[in-house]
């Protein structure tokens, strides 16, 4: 039984760093920005979940799982609204290469918001502020 | 068998940093040096957690939690000073 635990703490610990060197290459070999995006969220769910439950079982103890729990349901909560931020960020300010998409279902809202913009030009201050905060 | 398996961790690790630094020195725009820098946060966190598994204690559980709490403000406060900027 322990020779079988350890075994599958070896497993797990390898599969979780093999997470991060793929995160690594994506990162070094995708074309642009989104691609890179989808890269870099590989180690923050799935490598952390291999990674946290190799220590709890190599720990051989429950007291630490409500921890590293509370360690990956942060990072489970997180991830998808930093990466919503930033792929945000990219898309306003032309980081994003758009010509390599296939379907761009954003660009209609972000024109249709533009033109509102400009044929109301009072409204100018009042719609960047609802902008900002959203 | 533990040593080898941190040895083969280690080098997995260390290829992945190596790879977050050439991305960060390399990134055509700040979003993607913060997407590097993200992922070495990660890493490092692998890192404490390898650790623990090799020593056999749980000290460094709080540092995971503030790593991944760290990296989380860092990228949202990069990426609404970027959004920002285009709107002023």
């Amino acid at each position: 039984m322990d020779m079988f635990l350890d075994v599958l703490v070896a497993v797990l610990l390898i599969t979780g760093c093999l997470m991060s060197l793929i995160a690594g290459i994506g990162l070094l070999t995708f074309p642009d920005m989104l691609t890179r995006m989808h890269a870099a969220t590989k180690p923050q769910v799935l490598g952390f979940l291999l990674i946290f439950t190799a220590v709890a079982i190599h720990l051989r103890s429950w007291s630490v799982v409500p921890l590293l729990f509370l360690a990956w349901g942060m990072q489970l909560l997180t991830a998808p609204v930093s990466a919503h931020m930033i792929g945000r960020a990219g898309y306003r300010t032309k980081h994003a290469v758009k010509g390599s998409l296939y379907d761009d279902e954003l660009r209609q809202v972000v024109d249709t918001v533009t033109k509102k913009q400009a044929v109301e030009t009072p409204e100018v201050p009042a719609e960047q502020s609802k902008d900002s905060t959203s | 068998m533990m040593n080898i398996v941190m040895w083969v961790c280690g080098v997995m690790l260390g290829l992945a940093t190596v790879a977050c630094l050439i991305r960060v020195a390399k990134g055509p725009s700040i979003l993607d040096r913060v997407l590097a820098l993200d992922v070495m946060l990660i890493i490092i966190s692998v890192a404490l957690c390898l650790e623990m598994v090799y020593n056999r204690h749980s000290d460094y559980l709080l540092f995971v939690v503030v790593a991944c709490t760290l990296g989380f403000i860092g990228s949202v406060t990069v990426s609404r000073y970027v959004s920002d900027q285009r709107n002023a």
